[in-house]
């Protein structure tokens, strides 16, 4: 049952629908075709957020109504006696310090070199750029878990096993993130060098007062992805550090859950939340460069 | 015209002068102007000491692990005695071990199922999201389905642990109202594996869907207004139209879709630790466990190496099989 409403994917351009007669707005009524495509997407959005207000909602019970069924959805008389528990049982401070030393100076880094990177592949001249930077790409193809073990080998034979160097070193240089920052400067015109060269810069000037700046947006998605990716990292933390002062808050969070086995789920799920406060705040404030970042070289 | 991808909007470099320049380093050398001798001599210079931090780096942290994981992969190493070359002891080891079989076998099953729910969850999503709606509840959806992606993997295995708990949990709660008897999730090898399916799928599909909406977008919307002409309506539409017009990006969405399915490994750790008995022990979990709990380092880089080569050649294939089937405008 198809409407002549229904025409057309007319996507994110209204201006191509709105030139369409069959959408006019004197033709519009009700569709069973909408109506039973919104209630499948409100099912879909709420399998989606449902198990995520559930964590919220319960971390706010009290911990022995914890179990109690039904499940609770909203909140209606929040106790934070998990959270303070949380604290108790976890040294959140020191989890959330260590997350935030690792995930900000590696995005910071990657932020760095892979623009100071990626400008060398846009605009300047060298030996053997195509090669190194198809290398540079083939990088990105092996997964991180077939050279974790050298990398294990590595990091002790630097005399880092067991520090927070060792999570940060590693993943500092970034295939995806030089990639990115390439296309970004390959968009920047390349006159605005050759303008800077006519004012007498050198091209380490042309780079920091021309360049760099203009590139600000292309190293933001490169810092909040990386931000995003590490923050949220489990594989490479239960590897590389050891002592619980070095763990990192997914790691943290795991470790509390076994503790407690079954005791008493507000207080992970307290705990969980707490892990998820920066995440909802990237999410909020860079969901646009998340997506932009996540899909950029797909080539759609 | 995509509107995810920033760069598009802006000049084209090939179309430009200096990219051809640029297209051909050292092309210049001798034809080009002399006073610009100095300025290529420094730009060399500047261009590796840019490069420096990132080839540096990449060399010690993957080129260097790359080739010294193949070379372990022929060694018999724990770490406290010295490493003894035993061929290929290791893969051929590695190959007859029952819970390597197993995980491997595991991991291909994984990645068909959770693939093919994936994305065709992502695919019928994103064309519903794509039709006619008012422009916040657009907005609403795609924040929805985006958001799981955001969160991390073990935070969300911890939470869905509590989720499918046989007696407390919420989800035999729901099936019980429907007079559904409660269900053993995590305790039995069926329940575990499909438990980790629906997990890894409930985070992950947001992904490919973000990639089909770009698809979507990047059709034109004549095409459809010929295919109605020609009585196209519905599901029809759909199948004569936008699946191939989509095919480049559901190639896309599949290859970047499969190659992290094949690496799984924080969902069924933090939800099962692999168990009950091999059940969701997947490849990367045995990489892990055969490496830093029983110090046979030879043996897992072997098992990285297997790992490595099928993604290869799942990747290759995916891409030779994509000329026949995959329709370019």
């Amino acid at each position: 049952m198809t409407t002549t409403t229904d025409h057309g994917l007319a996507g994110h351009s209204p201006r191509l629908s709105e030139g369409l007669p069959e959408t006019s707005p004197n033709r519009r009524r009700f569709s069973w075709n909408f109506a039973i495509r919104i209630v499948l997407l409100l099912i879909a959005a709420t399998l989606t957020l449902g198990p995520v207000l559930w964590t919220l909602s319960t971390s706010l019970r009290s911990p022995s109504e914890s179990f109690k069924l039904p499940p609770s959805f909203f909140p209606w008389n929040p106790d934070f006696t998990s959270y303070g528990e949380v604290f108790q049982q976890l040294n959140i401070f020191l989890l959330v310090l260590n997350s935030a030393l690792v995930t900000g100076l590696i995005a910071v880094g990657q932020m760095v070199t892979a623009a100071m990177a990626g400008y060398a592949f846009a605009h300047l001249k060298f030996r053997g750029r195509g090669a190194l930077f198809s290398i540079v790409l083939a990088t990105m193809m092996v997964p991180v878990q077939v050279t974790i073990v050298p990398v294990f080998m590595l990091i002790r034979g630097m005399g880092l096993s067991d520090t927070l160097l060792a999570l940060i070193l590693p993943a500092i240089p970034t295939a995806f993130g030089t990639f990115l920052m390439r296309q970004y400067f390959m968009g920047l015109p390349a006159e605005l060098a050759e303008a800077a060269a006519i004012d007498g810069a050198s091209p380490w000037r042309t780079f920091r007062s021309v360049y760099a700046p203009l590139a600000m947006p292309g190293m933001a998605i490169v810092g909040i992805l990386a931000f995003n990716f590490h923050w949220n990292e489990f594989f490479r933390p239960l590897i590389l550090t050891i002592s619980e002062q070095n763990f990192t808050l997914p790691l943290g969070l795991v470790s509390l859950q076994g503790n407690l086995g079954t005791g008493s789920i507000s207080v992970v799920l307290a705990g969980v939340v707490l892990s998820m406060i920066p995440a909802l705040v990237v999410f909020m404030f860079g969901q646009r460069a998340l997506q932009d970042g996540l899909t950029a070289g797909t080539g759609k | 015209m995509s509107t995810t991808s920033p760069h598009r909007e802006r000049p084209k470099r090939t179309a430009r002068p200096a990219a051809k320049a640029l297209a051909n380093p050292g092309a210049g050398r001798s034809a080009g102007p002399a006073t610009a001798g100095s300025a290529r001599h420094s730009q060399r210079w500047l261009a590796w000491i840019f490069l420096a931090p990132t080839i540096l780096g990449m060399g010690l942290f993957t080129l260097i692990p790359i080739v010294a994981s193949v070379v372990l992969a022929f060694f018999r190493w724990d770490i406290i005695s010295a490493p003894t070359f035993v061929g290929f002891d290791n893969f051929s080891e590695v190959v007859q071990d029952p819970t390597v079989r197993v995980s491997f076998l595991n991991t291909i099953l994984f990645v068909v199922v959770a693939v093919a729910f994936q994305l065709g969850l992502a695919l019928a999503l994103a064309i519903m999201v794509q039709e006619k709606m008012p422009a916040w509840l657009r907005v609403f959806f795609r924040s929805a389905f985006f958001f799981p992606l955001i969160l991390s993997a073990a935070s969300v295995s911890i939470f869905m642990r509590y989720l499918f708990n046989e007696q407390f949990g919420v989800v035999n709660w729901f099936l019980s109202l429907a007079g559904i008897p409660a269900v053993p999730w995590l305790t039995t090898p069926g329940g575990s594996a499909a438990v980790v399916i629906l997990v890894y799928v409930w985070q992950n599909f947001g992904f490919s869907f973000l990639l089909f909406i770009g698809g979507l977008a990047s059709i034109p919307v004549e095409t459809y207004e010929a295919a109605s002409i020609d009585g196209a309506t519905g599901w029809r539409k759909h199948l004569y139209v936008t699946l191939p017009l989509l095919s480049p990006t559901t190639l896309v969405a599949s290859v970047m879709a499969i190659i992290s399915a094949l690496q799984v490994f924080d969902q069924p750790y933090v939800l099962t630790r692999g168990g009950p008995g091999d059940s969701t022990r997947t490849a990367v979990m045995v990489i892990f466990e055969s490496a830093f709990q029983r110090l046979e380092f030879g043996q897992a880089s072997a098992i990285g190496v297997l790992l490595t080569l099928i993604i290869m050649a799942i990747t290759a294939a995916q891409f030779r099989l994509s000329k026949r089937f995959v329709f370019y405008q």
